[in-house]
């Protein structure tokens, strides 16, 4: 069976098993879906007193809040495995995962799809569409091409984010609350247009921590502002590669972590 | 009384233990802040008319936010407790000889101070004090414009942890009722988070709503005695902020006791 196949095989069985608490499931995918509903209505708020931010109005970042929401909730789902890493490490399931004829990056993407993340993706869908629709963007080959390579470019810088913070756990046993900074903090972040912060700000999560590759540039030529920020059309075609190029330096350290570690022997 | 103390000493010194949790959560909050911080500087720059709260009270707003929401913001119910129902421990507290809601409530109030001096305090020294000296005066937490507004701010403070422990409460008695808990923990905070002006402050909220967030009692835990510490609201407003927390803590801890004895009542222990 090839790589592919197997892993979706993992994601049925996971399925299966997440279906089979069917209240207890609807009522977490409520609860989440209530989480951001209500961030955007913190939005919403702010828009309704101050009716722009710097240049931008609700409706445009709207685009960029529907964007990052469903690539992160997408990445969270697929990345469950790489979440609870610690935990894997600390009972000594990970010496079992590697006794086995694949690679540990496929069986713990595989771990769990958890499909309660449908309330974060939904919303971000929604918004989206009401942004696009209110805009007036119409449905080209570019247009497409923008939203979709955003789209994927995001799931991977997040992958890659949970991967290095899994990796991280090799040297210190403890998963680190700090790392949320670049994945709920990340979301936090790329919910507005990355020109309202400080430079300092900006350089980090456009070289550091690409984010701003794989939303902000992208929904400039979306939106047709790119000229507004003296940044070249060709320039916001292609900067979501930078989340794929991300998670293949994560995949690389997550190598060198496998390399480093020895079990804890429980 | 001692037995209540004792318990509460015990509990606050084993959460004491958290602390290197307790600094990576310091980091976190500080990065937050500053998101925070920047997005409400980019919406105050453009905008001419003058505003319910000044973009330095507001700033001031978010860093005590970012100081207490562990401590005041009732995220959950006492998991420990939480699990000791579901797993029939809960056997054992119907023993003691001690009044059960005040029993667990005294382990709520410890679960929501401990945070005070892990995470508070270190955040309202760095925002207070080193922001300055590196040149962050515009985003640093300013002292309270007079000792009657710091005053005032501690005692409304001291009613906030009243609420929160009463609401945690009502989420740990949760339990009894539906068995994952999952429901109402995962939607509470939710609620919580936006009608106590974390995540917006309340003033900047359209003007309609006001008197409905007033009155509802979560702009008792941060909201009311945030502004009486930035000096959005003066200090005479106290006796307001304080009758408003008394009524609904009496309220909530009213209906807390209920359920707690409609809990045990039909409380069927499973297994042996």
């Amino acid at each position: 069976m090839n790589n592919f196949l197997l892993y979706f095989r993992y994601i049925s069985v996971s399925f299966k098993s997440q279906m089979q608490y069917k209240v207890s499931f609807l009522l977490q995918v409520l609860g989440q879906l209530l989480g951001t509903i209500i961030e955007f209505l913190g939005i919403w708020v702010l828009f309704s007193r101050f009716d722009t931010i710097g240049t931008w109005k609700l409706s445009e970042v709207a685009l960029f809040y529907g964007l990052i929401n469903i690539s992160f909730a997408f990445a969270d789902a697929l990345g469950k495995g790489f979440d609870s890493f610690a935990k894997i490490i600390r009972n000594g399931d990970f010496d079992r995962l590697l006794l086995r004829p694949r690679t540990t990056v496929l069986q713990l993407l595989g771990t769990e799809f958890t499909l309660k993340r449908i309330g974060r993706f939904s919303q971000g869908i929604v918004v989206m569409a009401w942004s696009l629709s209110t805009l007036h963007i119409p449905f080209t080959l570019e247009t497409l091409w923008l939203l979709g390579t955003s789209f994927i470019g995001g799931v991977a810088l997040f992958v890659g984010i949970v991967i290095i913070q899994a990796t991280l756990t090799f040297w210190t046993i403890e998963s680190l609350e700090i790392m949320n900074i670049l994945t709920y903090g990340g979301v936090e972040t790329a919910q507005y247009p990355l020109s309202i912060y400080s430079k300092w700000f900006q350089r980090f999560f456009t070289f550091l921590i690409p984010l701003g590759c794989v939303s902000y540039f992208p929904m400039l030529a979306v939106l047709e502002k790119e000229d507004n920020f003296a940044v070249p059309l060709w320039f916001c075609y292609v900067s979501p590669i930078a989340g794929i190029l991300f998670l293949i330096v994560a995949l690389q350290l997550w190598k060198i972590g496998e390399r480093y570690y020895c079990s804890t022997g429980s | 009384m001692t037995a209540y103390w004792s318990l509460f000493v015990a509990r606050f010194a084993l959460l004491l233990q958290y602390r290197t949790a307790a600094l990576a959560g310091v980091a976190t909050q500080l990065f937050w802040g500053f998101v925070k911080v920047m997005v409400l500087e980019a919406f105050f720059t453009h905008v001419p008319t003058t505003q319910p709260m000044t973009l330095h009270e507001a700033i001031g707003y978010v860093w005590l936010g970012q100081a207490f929401l562990i401590a005041i913001v009732p995220w959950s119910g006492d998991r420990e407790i939480q699990e000791l129902i579901r797993s029939g421990a809960v056997g054992y507290d119907l023993l003691r000889p001690t009044d059960l809601y005040n029993f667990w409530f005294t382990r709520a109030l410890a679960l929501r101070t401990a945070p005070l001096i892990l995470r508070g305090i270190p955040l309202l020294t760095v925002t207070i004090f080193l922001f300055p000296i590196v040149g962050l005066r515009e985003r640093s937490l300013a002292f309270p414009p007079s000792f009657a507004a710091f005053v005032a701010f501690v005692l409304s403070f001291i009613g906030a942890i009243l609420l929160s422990s009463a609401l945690t409460m009502l989420l740990t008695v949760s339990m009894m009722w539906t068995v994952s808990g999952e429901g109402i923990n995962s939607i509470f905070p939710a609620i919580v988070t936006i009608f106590s002006g974390m995540i917006v402050p309340l003033p900047l909220f359209p003007e309609w709503s006001k008197p409905i967030l007033n009155a509802l009692p979560f702009s008792g835990l941060l909201d009311k005695p945030f502004r009486l510490f930035t000096g959005n609201l003066l200090p005479n407003s106290l006796f307001n902020v304080l009758l408003h927390q008394i009524f609904w803590i009496v309220i909530i801890v009213i209906l807390g006791r209920f359920l707690v004895k409609r809990g045990v009542s039909k409380l069927v222990i499973q297994g042996g």
